[in-house]
């Protein structure tokens, strides 16, 4: 890569991944202690407990949804999916970013993943947590949920595996499955870091059980290490898998405005413009709160920066194309969605789109904008918005302004939509609070490597 | 491992770099010992070759889990598309817009996203398999310099079920590879 080496003073542009001055004691020190020896602190249990009152609220949403039923949110004849696919695709999407730092990074060998993969995995197991939920609970009886899954019932039924919506069922529940698995292989080598450099007997006991009796035998590493490379090359394909089947729940439909080839790319470029969103939305507070700016750099923060902007244009390019092949293909339904996106009741959410996720981004390209710290925090809170209001302009006004007038209709979410949505924000930041006190937020195995491999460097 | 209880386990030798530990390792394993294992808080380029692990498919004594990887990505690929074409075809036909009940193409997602499943299950299962891990107790737990083996430390271990083990030779050989300090292990229990 052009990148060069990972510690190239040679190149003075280039910030470091690692400062200077590390040692393999020094890193597991910085990293293990803000679990093990670090006091829980004023501003983790204010945080934590705003988040909590959240996830709160999504209980009761969900409490109220069950006792009334589906009835409480705004969805009704022609939008019967509503808040619920919207976040469903924008919370599955945000997770996408963790799977492509910890894999396809890892193939390409980018060593600038080391100290952002783990609390980048974390984010993606949360945020399909959270995307797991607004399926569920749009069926209105969540606990009949298994009868999508292929067994056999008393009732002689089975599913139809060429509805999307079963592969969708497939896809997230592997997708979360792998996700999990790469998680904890990743974590066992630090799980027996925290069981050795613990003091108190309980997080012995709790990380010594995890930790499987994990001692950092050559051979336990030989297995260990083709297991991860295997899992980074099956995750991979798997993740662009799994945003391509999210997109054919509209694709494969004939609604104007989802029936097309381009969704299946235009997807997974806008999951992971917005999980890289996301990961800096998590990492420029978290480096700042526990002091990891010699780990988590500027180098990174940039990089991540620039792979916003590369996504976003690809999502860019998306929009284009939409607008190029309703005109293109002279159809007449779709060239009447592409005036309603201008023109129609919903205008309003299609300009805020542009805005976010194609005009602001473009900051991007001047690199006083990617290192400026506040700016690029503020940008990733923008895409991350723009990339919702992409699945709601996509999910409601196809919806309200299909081939029949007389099927036309609008949409209007209703307070229970809104509070369902912002608690699983909760639940989402309440497992993050959890992570970063409870594992460590950077994988330590993996800094020491690095340090290894940077004293290499200076030798 | 009851017979060993109460027992030697082995000898101990800690080194303080990795590269020393590689070294080690390799005179090690010249000088005819088999049962022995290098320990280090990361995974050290080149340690496996040190200890004579091999990778690709001569080295399938030491590492399975690539074969395992693509026995359960078989399996699940074999098994998903049947499970698809029992369900669809066999045990409850649906005519889903005229199409043909064995509609393959749209069987493909699924088949695809089983076929992951099953092979990273069985390359994280067999991993840990293989590695006999979990295992709550290892007889080098009882040392207590070793809880660096997951912080900072390298460590060498010469076991006392090799053929060739005497313990006097061995720890005056660990000493002789620059191991900076050599401890006899003992299962305490």
């Amino acid at each position: 890569m052009s990148e060069g080496p990972t510690n190239a003073p040679e190149i003075p542009r280039l910030p470091r991944v690692l400062e200077p001055g590390h040692n393999f004691a020094s890193v597991t020190d910085k990293i293990s202690s803000i679990v093990l020896t670090r006091p829980v602190s004023l501003g983790w249990l204010a945080g934590f407990s705003i988040a909590f009152l959240i996830l709160m609220l999504m209980l009761v949403s969900i409490a109220w949804l069950i006792v009334k039923g589906t009835g409480i949110w705004g969805i009704n004849v022609p939008v019967g999916w509503g808040f619920a696919i919207v976040n469903f695709v924008w919370w599955i999407g945000i997770g996408h970013a963790g799977t492509l730092i910890s894999a396809i990074l890892f193939l390409l060998n980018q060593q600038w993943r080391t100290s952002i993969n783990r609390f980048a995995e974390a984010m993606t197991l949360f945020a399909v947590a959270c995307a797991g939920v607004f399926p569920l609970i749009h069926t209105g009886r969540p606990w009949m949920a298994f009868y999508m899954f292929p067994y056999p019932s008393t009732m002689g039924l089975w599913p139809q595996f060429r509805s999307p919506l079963i592969w969708d069922v497939f896809a997230v529940s592997t997708y979360g499955t792998v996700s999990a698995l790469f998680w904890f292989v990743g974590l066992i080598p630090d799980l027996a870091t925290l069981r050795d450099r613990a003091t108190n007997k309980a997080a012995q006991i709790i990380y010594g059980m995890l930790a499987m009796g994990w001692r950092g035998s050559a051979r336990h590493w030989h297995r260990y290490q083709s297991a991860y490379l295997l899992l980074a090359g099956l995750a991979t394909p798997l993740v662009l898998s799994v945003h391509t089947v999210v997109s054919f729940d509209f694709a494969v439909g004939i609604v104007p405005g989802w029936h097309t080839t381009i969704f299946p790319p235009y997807f997974v470029a806008g999951a992971i413009y917005s999980g890289f969103a996301m990961v800096l939305t998590i990492a420029i507070p978290l480096r700042k709160a526990y002091g990891l700016e010699d780990f988590i750099t500027m180098r990174h923060l940039e990089n991540m920066a620039k792979v916003m902007l590369a996504t976003g244009l690809i999502v860019a390019y998306g929009y284009f194309m939409e607008f190029f092949l309703a005109r293109y293909s002279g159809n007449k339904f779709d060239m009447f969605l592409v005036d309603q996106r201008l023109h129609g009741p919903y205008s309003g959410y299609y300009f805020a789109l542009i805005l976010c996720n194609i005009l602001t981004p473009q900051l991007l390209w001047i690199q006083k904008v990617r290192t400026n710290v506040a700016i690029l925090f503020v940008m990733s809170l923008v895409v991350n918005l723009g990339m919702w209001l992409e699945r709601f302009v996509i999910v409601v006004i196809s919806l309200t302004r299909d081939f029949n007038p007389g099927a036309w209709g609008r949409y209007q979410a209703t307070f229970w939509d809104y509070s369902t949505f912002v608690g699983t924000m909760g639940l989402f930041v309440s497992l993050l609070f959890l992570f970063v006190r409870g594992l460590p937020a950077i994988s330590i195995a993996e800094m020491r490597e690095l340090v290894a491999h940077t004293s290499e460097d200076d030798e | 491992m009851s017979e060993t209880r109460h027992t030697l386990y082995g000898v101990l030798g800690e080194f303080d770099s990795p590269t020393s530990l590689m070294a080690a390792a390799r005179k090690v394993r010249e000088a005819g010992y088999t049962r022995f294992d290098a320990f280090a808080p990361f995974p050290v380029p080149g340690l496996s070759e040190a200890c004579g692990l091999e990778y690709g498919l001569r080295g399938w004594k030491h590492n399975l889990v690539p074969q395992l990887a693509l026995l359960g990505g078989m399996s699940g690929c074999i098994g998903g598309f049947f499970l698809q074409y029992w369900v669809n075809v066999m045990a409850y036909p649906l005519n889903i817009g005229g199409r043909p009940l064995n509609s393959w193409p749209a069987f493909i997602p699924v088949t695809f996203e089983l076929t992951v499943l099953g092979a990273s299950t069985f390359a994280v299962f067999g991993m840990l398999a293989l590695n006999k891990l979990p295992q709550p107790h290892c007889p080098l737990f009882t040392v207590p310099r070793f809880k660096h083996a997951t912080s900072d430390g390298f460590f060498l271990c010469i076991e006392a079920s090799d053929k060739k083990f005497n313990l006097a030779e061995a720890t005056k050989f660990l000493a002789s590879v620059n191991a900076k300090s050599v401890t006899e292990v003992r299962d305490e229990d």
